[in-house]
């Protein structure tokens, strides 16, 4: 080797050009990630801080006190209830519930009371001074001089959490999107979950390696992959027009977002179990124990924490998901909550869906509200997430 | 621990497989056209907040998918009812009494009406539907109707001689609204369906809408559109109908083919950017699903579709006194349908 007619090139200034260069190079990239990061970070908080202001409002109701007449006209005709230019101010929604009320309580009728009841979305928006809020100036000058007099106030919007969809923006709630949502899922969880582990099992535990399974598992990777709104034509024609499910019906939304989830739990599920380490497996062989009781007793219990992962993570993308929803008859109008999975229902991503197409001002603040809401529960159903891998999982 | 697996899954299955046996319903299927379904959905809120009966699921699939699903068969699993903003076709018909679905009731509800409006400042302007749709197209006839191009036009006397040197500016309802369908429907496809260039050119519905800035999509609120157009008096917008009514103070209406928007133009059909909204109900079901003849009723009661019904207040134009009084004895006697039916109008 001839060393000594080279130059040395780790001192040269040469050679410091280059690692300045390079350190260059290094901060531009360190940067460039800080940028992205910070980006990414904006985009949230953007979206956070737009939601949550949007939103608030919904959470509050106006009410205005006036007098309600309890007469008999009232009966057939709720309109005869309140002073004729009242009539857009007070909620149509609780005005026309007055007939049935007065028919159970017929001791009422005669009087005359002064009392709190939901005001109309329009005067709601006009006192939360939002524009196009759509009520008319006639009807504003009322407001105004009952808001001197006291007679309107802001209380919790407690029918927001009760109540299930509306066409009348102050009585509309997500009681029933919410209610569908928790059968949906159930479905989805009972048939996506064990079908899911036990396939995940056969192929990682059971089966030998060949063609056979080599082209199931190419496929499941690939079924992960594929739009969703493709899962709804295939519940579509397997569930509601072959097997007979009831269309809109939590079955039928919960089967087909079950076909859905099912290559996710599967590929997570075998992601789990290979990483359980083969020194278990070859340890219970040992001990003369059969692939069941190996995978039963040993296996199983160690990928849990990342089956469980990796199924919650499967559910809360179907607890998101509407394109499927859509094609199975679930993004309808449903305003009361199913009894049981037969029934009609809708689901909260659905409902949001639903609200952003109204025109009404009101409808906004629920969307954003009912935004808010799910999101929520989906943040929670990932804590949990991370908290089980964080809690259960081992390492070798 | 395995058995019991097998034999809940086994369950599970067979369940499934017994569901579509299952046949009873106490709560009745709409489904059908987006225009209705307002409408629709707050009937059907009415019907379940004021009587025993559950509020019926409403469907907005669109006229097209509602017939699809209706006239599939007479299972409890098929609508009951399906609104559509134009007259059942008579191949879907044909279809309905294929599939068994023979006895249908048709009820008109009302008119879903659009408006183009200008400011009141403006000198009035009268339009036909073919020069709106030359001024709004995103390819149109060339002058000899050899080819289609790219919309050419700035100015209406541009399209027609005998139109103002104005510029043309239209503010409009953006893709995702009912009006928009409404407006594509009776000037873009309604002229296109039968006009050769288009035809020639593989359009058999062109719908396209410009979007080089003339035609400006001003989303849903429909008040904005009326403070712009009170500023940029060029300008015409698009409404509808029931938007006009209320703001005329500040915009006021082009004429179409010499006839200005009214209820009663609009009623007697001589203003043309107008439709009639329907309901159909499968009367095999009547008996099945509790509430079906209710909720018809309401619908067709003068609470909700009458002249100062609640229906009229969400944008619904009436019909005529003797029309709804003509529909509601449609409704008592369940008059059906017959194929001769399509042949009329």
């Amino acid at each position: 080797m001839n060393n000594s007619t080279q130059p040395n090139n780790f001192i040269s200034d040469e050679k410091k050009l280059r690692q300045k260069r390079r350190e260059r190079a290094d901060s531009r990239f360190h940067w460039y990630g800080l940028t992205a990061l910070g980006l990414a970070l904006a985009f949230l908080v953007f979206f956070f801080v737009d939601i949550i202001g949007q939103a608030v409002p919904a959470f509050y109701q106006t009410e205005v006190k006036v007098n309600i007449h309890y007469v008999e006209a009232a009966k057939t005709n709720y309109n005869k209830a309140v002073d004729h230019k009242l009539r857009r101010v007070v909620s149509r929604a609780w005005l026309r519930t007055l007939p049935v009320y007065l028919k159970r309580h017929p001791e009422l009728i005669g009087n005359n009371i002064k009392q709190w009841v939901p005001a109309d979305s329009r005067v709601d928006q006009y006192i939360k001074q939002h524009n196009g809020h759509g009520l008319k100036s006639k009807y504003q000058r009322i407001v105004d001089a009952m808001a001197e007099e006291g007679r309107i106030r802001q209380v919790f919007n407690i029918r927001f959490f009760t109540s299930g969809d509306s066409k009348l923006p102050e009585n509309a709630g997500i009681f029933s999107a919410a209610v569908g949502s928790i059968f949906t899922l159930l479905i989805t969880m009972l048939i996506a979950v064990p079908i899911g582990v036990m396939t995940a099992i056969y192929l990682e535990e059971f089966s030998e390696d060949n063609h056979f399974t080599r082209i199931i598992e190419v496929n499941i990777n690939n079924l992960a992959a594929i739009p969703s709104i493709l899962y709804g034509l295939l519940g579509l024609a397997i569930f509601i027009n072959f097997a007979g499910v009831p269309r809109s019906s939590a079955l039928a939304g919960g089967l087909t977002l079950a076909l859905m989830t099912l290559p996710i739990i599967i590929i997570a599920t075998r992601a789990a179990l290979q990483s359980v380490p083969s020194s278990i497996r070859e340890a219970a062989f040992g001990l003369g124990a059969s692939r069941w009781q190996t995978t039963w007793h040993h296996v199983l219990p160690l990928a849990m924490p990342g089956i469980l992962t990796g199924s919650i993570i499967g559910l809360a993308q179907a607890m998101g998901e509407t394109a499927p929803l859509l094609i199975v008859g679930m993004v309808a109008y449903v305003p009361d909550a199913p009894d049981n999975i037969l029934e009609a229902a809708t689901v909260l991503p659905a409902q949001i869906y639903t609200w952003a197409g109204e025109s009404l001002r009101a409808y906004e603040e629920r969307t954003a509200a009912a935004i808010l809401v799910l999101l929520t529960v989906l943040l929670s159903l990932n804590g949990l997430a991370v908290y089980l891998r964080k809690h259960f999982e081992r390492r070798w | 621990m395995k058995k019991q697996y097998a034999i809940l899954m086994a369950a599970t299955f067979l369940g499934l497989a017994f569901i579509g046996q299952a046949e009873a319903r106490d709560q009745i299927r709409i489904v059908g056209s987006s225009t209705v379904y307002p409408f629709s959905s707050y009937t059907a809120e009415t019907l379940g907040s004021t009587t025993k009966f559950k509020t019926p699921v409403v469907e907005s699939t669109g006229s097209g998918g509602g017939m699809k699903l209706f006239c599939a068969g007479n299972g409890m699993n098929t609508p009951d009812i399906t609104n559509a903003s134009r007259r059942m076709k008579s191949t879907e018909y044909k279809k309905c009494q294929e599939n068994g679905v023979k006895d249908i009731t048709e009820i008109v509800v009302g008119y879903d009406g659009i408006a183009i409006a200008q400011s009141k400042t403006t000198a009035a302007i009268n339009l036909t539907r073919k020069e709106l749709l030359l001024a709004v197209a995103a390819k149109v006839p060339s002058k000899d109707e050899s080819v289609l191009v790219n919309n050419p036009y700035y100015y209406w006397n541009e399209i027609n001689a005998r139109l103002p040197h104005r510029k043309i500016a239209i503010y409009g309802p953006p893709t995702s609204s009912g009006t928009r369908d409404a407006f594509e429907d009776m000037i873009l496809k309604h002229n296109t369906k039968h006009w050769k260039v288009y035809n020639d050119a593989g359009f058999k519905h062109f719908h396209a809408i410009r979007q080089d800035g003339v035609y400006i999509p001003s989303g849903e609120n429909d008040n904005l559109i009326v403070r712009k157009l009170t500023k940029d008096t060029a300008a015409l917008g698009i409404f509808g109908y029931s938007y006009l009514a209320e703001n005329t103070d500040k915009i006021s209406a082009a004429t179409i083919e010499g006839v200005a928007p009214a209820p009663e133009t609009v009623q007697d059909g001589s203003y043309k950017l107008s439709r009639s909204l329907y309901f159909y109900i499968k009367q095999s079901h009547i008996k099945k699903v509790p509430g079906i003849l209710e909720y018809a009723n309401l619908f067709m009661n003068e609470r909700m579709i009458g002249d100062e019904g609640e229906c009229a207040d969400i944008g619904l134009i009436p019909l005529p006194k003797e029309m709804r009084d003509h529909y509601r004895s449609h409704l008592k006697s369940l008059v059906r349908i017959k194929l001769e039916d399509f042949a009329k109008k």
